[in-house]
């Protein structure tokens, strides 16, 4: 059985769980570190990234989070959870958790009379799907290795790299689960890739 | 593309769940708060106590400050305006701020009405302290709710009446059959159609936060166990001696409101909190719960 975890110390936790529930696997929130080897996946939630990474660094989870990141796990950051994951920030000079090979800029499509609706096309998940933007951040660059999988108004939205998937809008605000079910099946490859590695040897 | 839809009010509120909105009234105190690990700040004139201090009508605050804390600070930024004021609350939305909370705090500029929410783009916050207030608030369009508690008392005994009773009226709609449901909107005056929500969900449309007196990381951890999404704090923070540090605290014990030894540590040597006021030392005017309607 899967189990996806979901980063639990501020923001939309329980629609996160919700939604990979409905795409017929397990989740669990997760409020300490050491509950991070129980999982196969990890989702970063929506919230405010400034009191997630400053909860992060009181309860030690970085290097946690950089370990389960290098092990091959994949990582799902929506939102504020884009911002943690991305390598570069416009207007600071260290990312937080800094795994995926993006540049953010926070907040760029203004404040929150401008957070909006619109319809998608996500490649591989969707020709139409809802996304519901609030005080949105958006991928200014990428590295040659990240596939865009979406973009609004010329701005990337959504993108992938590896075991990394990160958008910029809240899927899990929405009845809509075909994004999280890709992203479990991204979890589902990568545990039997894992376990394919470790009957080999 | 479209702005200012219930998904967007709302879920803005959503992003806020697990955290500690404060009280500021300058720049310098919005970057502590920050910096803390506040999801957002509530940009005023005076604090709530200050506010009962001084006597007199309270008004939304001078756009100045409010202006200088939106620069301030990455985070979200909510002000309040008078109930009942459509001017006040334009005013603050054309300023581009990110949340009004429509509040007991200052004086009514309506004693009948409250604002038509659902015709602004910016989201709304109420207070309640029933279910009737709160389904009557989101009615009217508000996209997140508060207890109203007895605000600048840093007394919790309000709040915590306000959270149960909410609460407890929630969990009798979620167990009622349908058909008993519309006299249940009659005897609590509350829009049914947000009861058939309630029962459908399982739960209140839209998140509600805990205000009101918390005063301590107790309070704030005492209300999330009550089942508070989040936690307001309006003068316990600043007018506490060592604000960073008391600011920290609540952001901690809201997050592991569950984890009593940490709540321990964190509660150690924070200095003196705010005096506090008994509830019943308050003069029927003096009650800004009362207010609202």
């Amino acid at each position: 059985m899967i189990k996806i975890g979901v980063l639990a110390l501020q923001g939309a936790v329980r629609e996160h769980i919700q939604s990979l529930e409905a795409c017929g696997v397990e989740a669990i929130a997760i409020k300490h570190k050491e509950e991070l080897a129980e999982v196969d996946g990890l989702v970063l939630p929506g919230g405010e990234s400034t009191t997630m990474r400053r909860l992060i660094d009181k309860y030690d989870f970085m290097d946690a989070l950089r370990e389960f990141a290098r092990s091959g796990k994949p990582m799902f950051g929506t939102c504020a959870g884009l911002i943690l994951m991305a390598k570069h920030i416009v207007g600071y000079t260290e990312p937080h958790i800094g795994v995926m090979d993006i540049t953010v800029e926070r907040n760029s499509f203004g404040r929150q009379v401008d957070s909006f609706e619109a319809d998608l096309m996500i490649k591989d998940v969707a020709d139409s799907f809802p996304a519901v933007f609030i005080r949105a951040p958006h991928i200014v660059e990428v590295g040659e290795n990240v596939e865009i999988l979406c973009k609004h108004e010329d701005r990337i939205v959504a993108a992938r790299e590896g075991h990394f998937l990160g958008c910029s809008f809240h899927p899990e605000l929405t009845d809509d689960h075909r994004l999280t079910a890709y992203f479990v099946e991204m979890v589902k490859e990568a545990k039997e890739k894992q376990l394919e590695k470790a009957g080999s040897h | 593309m479209i702005t200012g839809t219930d998904r967007v009010k709302r879920g803005m509120a959503e992003m806020q769940k697990g955290g500690v909105i404060m009280d500021v009234v300058n720049a310098e105190q919005a970057k502590i708060a920050e910096e803390a690990g506040a999801v957002a700040v509530m940009a005023l004139e005076r604090v709530p106590s200050d506010i009962r201090a001084a006597g007199g009508v309270a008004r939304m605050a001078d756009p100045r400050i409010v202006e200088e804390v939106m620069n301030a600070v990455s985070i979200p930024v909510m002000a309040k305006a008078r109930i009942g004021h459509i001017v006040e609350a334009r005013v603050l939305e054309a300023m581009g701020v990110d949340y009004i909370d429509e509040s007991e705090v200052l004086t009514p500029a309506d004693e009948e009405f409250h604002l038509n929410k659902k015709e602004y783009t910016v989201p709304f916050v109420c207070g309640c302290r029933d279910l009737g207030e709160a389904a009557r608030r989101i009615g009217e369009g508000a996209s997140m709710l508060r207890t109203k508690g007895e605000p600048g008392t840093g007394n919790i005994v309000e709040a915590v009446r306000h959270i149960r009773k909410v609460n407890a009226q929630v969990r009798k709609v979620v167990s009622m059959s349908e058909d008993e449901l519309m006299t249940e909107a009659k005897l609590l005056g509350a829009p049914y159609e947000i009861l058939l929500e309630i029962k459908r969900l399982g739960r209140l449309p839209v998140v509600n936060f805990a205000a009101g007196g918390v005063a301590t990381p107790a309070d704030a951890a005492l209300m999330m166990q009550l089942g508070a999404d989040g936690v307001f704090v309006g003068s316990g923070i600043f007018k506490s001696e060592n604000p960073a540090k008391f600011a920290r605290a609540i952001v901690e014990a809201t997050t592991h409101y569950q984890d009593y030894k940490l709540i321990a540590e964190l509660s150690k040597d924070l200095g003196t909190p705010m005096k506090g006021i008994e509830i019943s030392s308050l003069t029927p005017a003096d009650r800004m719960q009362d207010r609202g309607w």
